[in-house]
């Protein structure tokens, strides 16, 4: 056992205090690696038992090597950290010398002695080139510190300026999206406004029909009455004929032939009326959007009447020719009815409006007249609206079709028929809405709809 | 006396031959039916107007009973002929314009029968 030798171990101690002080900054292990700072701030408790050991073992063992040692493993520990590299350029040669002379000094100590002059120089070379690098790699971290401290600051403005970015974006997010949700509402509301004006067309159309439907149902209605009163009579007149003793049997069944005439008359006026109320119904409910095989040319003439007896209801003073031309071969059709129906009694009351407006500027010899054509050519359906009213100019043809547009006075057209039957037409049933017009001359409404 | 009934609805004249057949068959009314205005004055060409009486419906298509009235008044601005005028319930505007033309009575369907039979027998 020998004697501990404490000024060795102080000086190994503090050696060890100060390069590890040194190597924690360079390595900048406190914010890198914890535990690594833990155990180089601990490293000269370390060397100073170990060397405490090593004495009391009678050994000699430089204590540069131990230092050297830890200041590799922490190099070794920091691989990709620049100033590492730098650290283990300033380390591994210094560490390879004091180890080569240990182990001459441990194995072979009589060469040692006899060439200790050489291995104190190569130490001390090797202590020169330990300072000299270590040194440079300090002001290297620094000036490493410095740059990554910069680039840190940018990436931290960088980050700032990226979260106010994301902020920014996020409240434009929220904004979009409050003005994506304002505007779906608008168009949910413009929708229902939508269907609501729809109806109201509807309705209006409708209400343009009501004295029209009055005429065309009081007369069948007239004609029901009077056929009933009748028929009673004439049971009465048979009543009395049978109470004579010498009835007159040729009379008798004349009789019973008018009253069975006469109930044919009553079913036939009931069932006109009801067909009317039937299509005034048909007409008012909502499209259900079915198609189904339809007589167009029953349509056109329910719809003629009823226009025409609807206007004639409004202004008595007013009378037109209207007569149809309908193909007594023309197929039935598929197509949504209660729309269909609308386009034609939309262009029907716009055709007597035209020869009402011409009637009243009192042309001499002018006879309003407005015909309703269909037609199967080819692959066809082909409806026409003849009037010879006013006509219109190009300005005004170019625009018919427009919603809202309208030439009526304010309050007596919506401006939607004519758009509303475009749609029908052409998106509804795949069909053309055309029109020719001669101002002054009349206007030619044409439909033509695909049989398949 | 004969009666001419202008009326578009074809049933008009079965009704009429048939609520009046007592009369016709009495030799009472003789009656003429014309299914349009321009019918009706087809009619009447050649007529000894004093020996007619006309009962006309004013709504119909083409010429109206209106028209037809106005048509027989420029030619005969005063009686005869008689001429009665029908026309749906409530059309005010109708009969103040056929009486201002000359129409000599006024009627409104439904038509009363009865009240029909009277005005006719008073006028024959």
């Amino acid at each position: 056992m020998s004697k501990i030798d404490f000024s060795d171990v102080v000086v190994a101690t503090s050696t060890m205090a100060v390069v590890m002080g040194l190597v924690t900054k360079i390595l900048e292990t406190k914010t890198r690696d914890h535990k690594l700072h833990t155990i180089l701030n601990f490293a000269w408790l370390g060397i100073m038992l170990l060397t405490m050991l090593i004495n009391m073992l009678g050994y000699e063992v430089s204590y540069s090597t131990i230092i050297c040692l830890t200041v590799l493993y922490a190099v070794q520990r920091s691989k990709g950290f620049p100033p590492a590299r730098m650290l283990s350029i300033a380390f591994v040669p210094a560490t390879i010398v004091y180890l080569i002379n240990d182990t001459f000094l441990q194995l072979t100590p009589n060469f040692f002695k006899d060439n200790r002059d050489y291995f104190d120089t190569a130490r001390g070379f090797a202590f020169m080139w330990v300072l000299g690098f270590t040194i440079y790699a300090q002001r290297q971290a620094k000036r490493d510190k410095v740059v990554r401290d910069k680039a840190e600051e940018e990436r931290r403005i960088i980050e700032a300026k990226k979260q106010e970015l994301e902020y920014q974006v996020a409240e434009r997010t929220a904004e979009l999206r409050k003005q994506k949700e304002s505007l779906e509402e608008a168009l949910e509301e413009l929708k229902t406004t939508q269907n609501q004006l729809i109806q109201a067309e509807k309705m209006a159309s409708l209400g343009e029909l009501t004295a029209g439907i009055a005429h065309e149902i009081q007369n069948p209605l007239n004609f029901v009455n009077n056929f009933s009163e009748v028929s009673v009579e004439l049971c009465q007149e048979l009543q009395e004929e049978l109470d004579r003793e010498d009835f007159d049997k040729t009379y008798i069944a004349e009789i019973l032939n008018d009253i069975s005439q006469n109930q044919q008359k009553i079913t036939h006026h009931g069932q006109r009326a009801a067909s009317i109320v039937r299509g005034m119904l048909q007409h008012s409910r909502a499209s259900n959007g079915q198609k189904e095989l339809t007589d167009i040319n029953a349509l056109a003439d329910e719809y003629l009447r009823l226009s025409y007896h609807g206007l004639r209801a409004k202004d008595k003073t007013f009378n037109a020719d209207f007569k149809t031309d309908l193909a007594v071969d023309l197929p039935k059709i598929e197509l949504i009815p209660q729309d269909f129906g609308r386009v034609l009694l939309n262009i029907i009351n716009n055709a007597f409006y035209a020869v009402q407006q011409k009637a009243k500027i009192g042309i001499e010899g002018y006879k309003p007249s407005v015909v309703v054509s269909t037609a199967k050519i080819e692959d066809e359906i082909v409806v026409k609206i003849i009037d010879n009213g006013g006509g219109m100019p190009e300005s005004i043809k170019t625009k018919i079709f427009q919603p809202f547009f309208t030439t009526k006075p304010t309050g007596q057209g919506t401006g939607l028929g004519l758009s509303l039957s475009y749609d029908i037409v052409t998106k509804g049933h795949g069909g053309t809405l055309e029109v020719e017009s001669i101002e002054g001359e009349g206007t030619n409404f044409i439909i033509t709809l695909p049989l398949k | 006396m004969k009666i001419l009934v202008v009326d578009d609805e074809e049933d008009v004249r079965v009704l009429f031959q048939q609520r009046f057949r007592r009369e016709i068959r009495a030799g009472e009314f003789d009656f003429a039916f014309s299914g349009s205005g321009e019918e009706a004055l087809e009619y009447l060409k050649g007529q000894d107007l004093e020996a007619i009486l006309i009962l006309s419906d004013i709504n119909m298509p083409g010429m109206s009973g209106i028209e037809l009235l106005r048509q027989i008044r420029l030619k005969s601005p005063s009686s005869p002929p008689t001429i009665m005028m029908i026309t749906a319930y409530g059309d005010a505007q109708s009969h103040d314009q056929a009486m201002a033309l000359g129409a000599n009575d006024f009627l409104t369907k439904p038509l009363d029968f009865i009240e029909l039979k009277q005005k006719l027998q008073s006028s024959l």
